[in-house]
């Protein structure tokens, strides 16, 4: 490609990058100040004193609760699409016969469905089955509206088996459930841990069924007590930014090792 | 090679169980069926439930009762429910014109090959992660007329209250959704700039085509596709922004933000009229899926292009 470097294109992508720093400098600084101290130096000053106490005043203000919520949901939502994504995604591709083009054409409609075009319907079973206000009632529509994505991606990994691979288990003698568990899932490894992070990241950052499915502090997960906290106690900033971090940490963690899986992930959500 | 013909010729000498010949194992439909159900019951079964109950009235309590199109003719005469479809398409609109040459600038550099790029790359990410419950409440916080930014800047800003006023709020989220977006059409368009083949680039270049150049008559050809994918998304996302509006504005000041999305909870969730916010829903759901009817065409996607094929 080009040899020269390009300055201006330099330029621009630092002061995207001022654009995208700032603001978090802005959160991880007021949050080791004492509300006074944030109050008097406004957002850009430079913290002075160091203290944890924003966080701490957080748990002590349910966020503890919240975050084991949290972890609930996501771990469940994962789990759920672990078991239901891999076979789905073996048949489309593996399947001789109208039906797997079928389903599949089925899950990339549903790409195109938005959470808020079925939050009213989902409002009224959820209530009808007795799930509403119970964790599982958030659990099984996160999953469900993680499925087409995830099967996107892992129809993507699994068509990338060669067709050779296939037909030596088959000289070995291998039923399809050998080849599913000793073929393709080993060889989509990559796919995998792209749909693992995916599905983790929405589920965690999961907001509007959790609004609408739940009401009771005992089902709070953190982007909703982070919405409750803001509206009860704007005003303490500091605190309020303690709970953004608090809510992020873990997330920002799973980026760190898993960079290259989301990344592709996201990827497979924009196409190919 | 050879091994693989005298592989071929053990198994047909050796015949498989029940007397066939070993064919390649083919999972059966039932092998979906479990992840179909699911989603037909929770994402499917609502959608259809949506415009049953799009003709009743109903109040969370108890069930639903027939209406007929009462919602719908209430809806269409409604300035609000008018007001806020516009001005969904004019934040989608706005949405679209700020990010996407943001978002093409940054991924065709960041698919340069230097290495601070990924570094950068790495940081440009991080508003992506974050929810947008998170980002909101960040945003707020910053913008907060009395302890945030434009209180410390009101030469700027004059009474630092952004949100207070049409203006203010519809360009905040703009900015914000701008802030969490662009990193992911970024990422689309860098995974295209990298497609393009090189020879264009060297073949320009010996014309004495420049960096300007190059890019008006090689890379934006070539990021047609990737424009099409990402211009989709941003529509589909914008009519869908609900978080947001919720956080920053609460769809005020009085209802300059309100929203489509943030109109159907107010009708339905605050309001418990679930029958006008099942309407709301639907009309959603119509321009969504005219939408995704658009993409499966455009993209190739239902053709169920493989990443190998045209290789092999």
């Amino acid at each position: 490609m080009r040899r020269t470097p390009n300055y201006l294109a330099g330029a621009g992508a630092l002061l995207w990058l001022c654009l995208v720093g700032l603001p978090l400098y802005v959160l991880l600084g007021a949050t080791v100040q004492s509300r006074a101290e944030y109050t008097a130096g406004g957002p850009l000053s430079f913290p002075r004193g160091f203290s944890l106490s924003n966080y701490t005043e957080d748990f002590s203000n349910g966020f503890g609760r919240y975050f084991l919520n949290t972890v609930i949901v996501t771990t469940s939502v994962v789990v759920i699409v672990l078991l239901l994504v891999p076979p789905l995604a073996f048949s489309i591709v593996r399947h001789r016969g109208r039906s797997g083009p079928r389903v599949f054409r089925l899950f990339l409609l549903g790409l195109a469905v938005p959470a808020q075009a079925v939050i009213v319907p989902m409002f009224y079973v959820i209530s009808k089955a007795g799930l509403y206000d119970h964790l599982i009632g958030v659990i099984l529509p996160t999953a469900a509206f993680c499925l087409p994505v995830c099967a996107l991606i892992l129809t993507g990994t699994m068509r990338d088996i060669t067709d050779e691979l296939f037909e030596a288990m088959a000289i070995d003698g291998a039923d399809t459930r050998r080849v599913f568990f000793q073929l393709v899932v080993p060889l989509s490894k990559g796919g995998l841990s792209t749909i693992v992070v995916f599905s983790a990241l929405q589920a965690w950052n999961g907001f509007l069924f959790p609004l609408v499915l739940t009401q009771s502090e005992n089902t709070k997960v953190l982007t909703l007590g982070l919405y409750n906290f803001q509206t009860q106690y704007g005003i303490n900033i500091p605190g309020l930014l303690a709970a953004v971090v608090l809510s992020t940490v873990p997330v920002l963690l799973v980026y760190l090792f898993a960079r290259r899986a989301l990344v592709q992930g996201l990827m497979g959500v924009g196409g190919k | 090679m050879t091994a693989t013909a005298s592989r071929v010729r053990r198994a047909r000498a050796l015949p498989g169980r029940g007397g066939r010949p070993p064919g390649v194992a083919r999972p059966g439909i039932g092998w979906a069926l479990p992840a179909t159900l699911f989603f037909v019951l929770f994402a499917l079964v609502p959608l259809v439930l949506v415009a049953v109950l799009s003709f009743t009235s109903w109040s969370g309590l108890g069930s639903p009762e027939f209406a007929g199109l009462d919602n719908w003719t209430t809806l269409f005469h409604d300035p609000v429910m008018i007001k806020s479809l516009w001005l969904s398409v004019l934040l989608t609109a706005l949405g679209v014109a700020v990010q996407t040459p943001l978002s093409i600038l940054l991924g065709v550099w960041a698919a340069g090959p230097q290495r601070n790029r990924a570094v950068l790359s790495a940081v440009f990410f991080v508003p992506l992660l974050l929810s947008a419950t998170a980002v909101s409440v960040l945003w707020r916080a910053l913008l907060d007329p009395n302890f945030g930014v434009p209180a410390q800047a009101r030469w700027l800003f004059g009474d630092g209250n952004l949100l207070g006023s049409r203006t203010g709020a519809i360009g905040v989220l703009v900015l914000v959704s701008t802030w969490q977006f662009t990193p992911l059409h970024a990422l689309i368009y860098q995974g295209a700039a990298r497609a393009v083949p090189v020879v264009l680039y060297q073949a320009a270049a010996i014309d004495g085509a420049g960096t300007v150049r190059q890019f008006f008559h090689i890379t934006l050809p070539q990021l047609r596709n990737a424009i099409i994918t990402s211009v989709i998304l941003m529509v589909v996302g914008g009519l869908t922004t609900f978080d947001t509006v919720l956080i920053l504005t609460q769809g005020g000041p009085g209802t300059d933000t309100t929203i489509t999305a943030f109109y159907m909870y107010q009708k339905a969730f605050k309001g418990f009229d679930f029958g006008a916010g099942a309407a709301i829903a639907l009309l959603l759901v119509l321009v969504a899926t005219l939408i995704s009817l658009v993409v499966v065409r455009v993209s190739g996607y239902d053709k169920m292009a493989g990443t190998k094929d045209g290789l092999s």
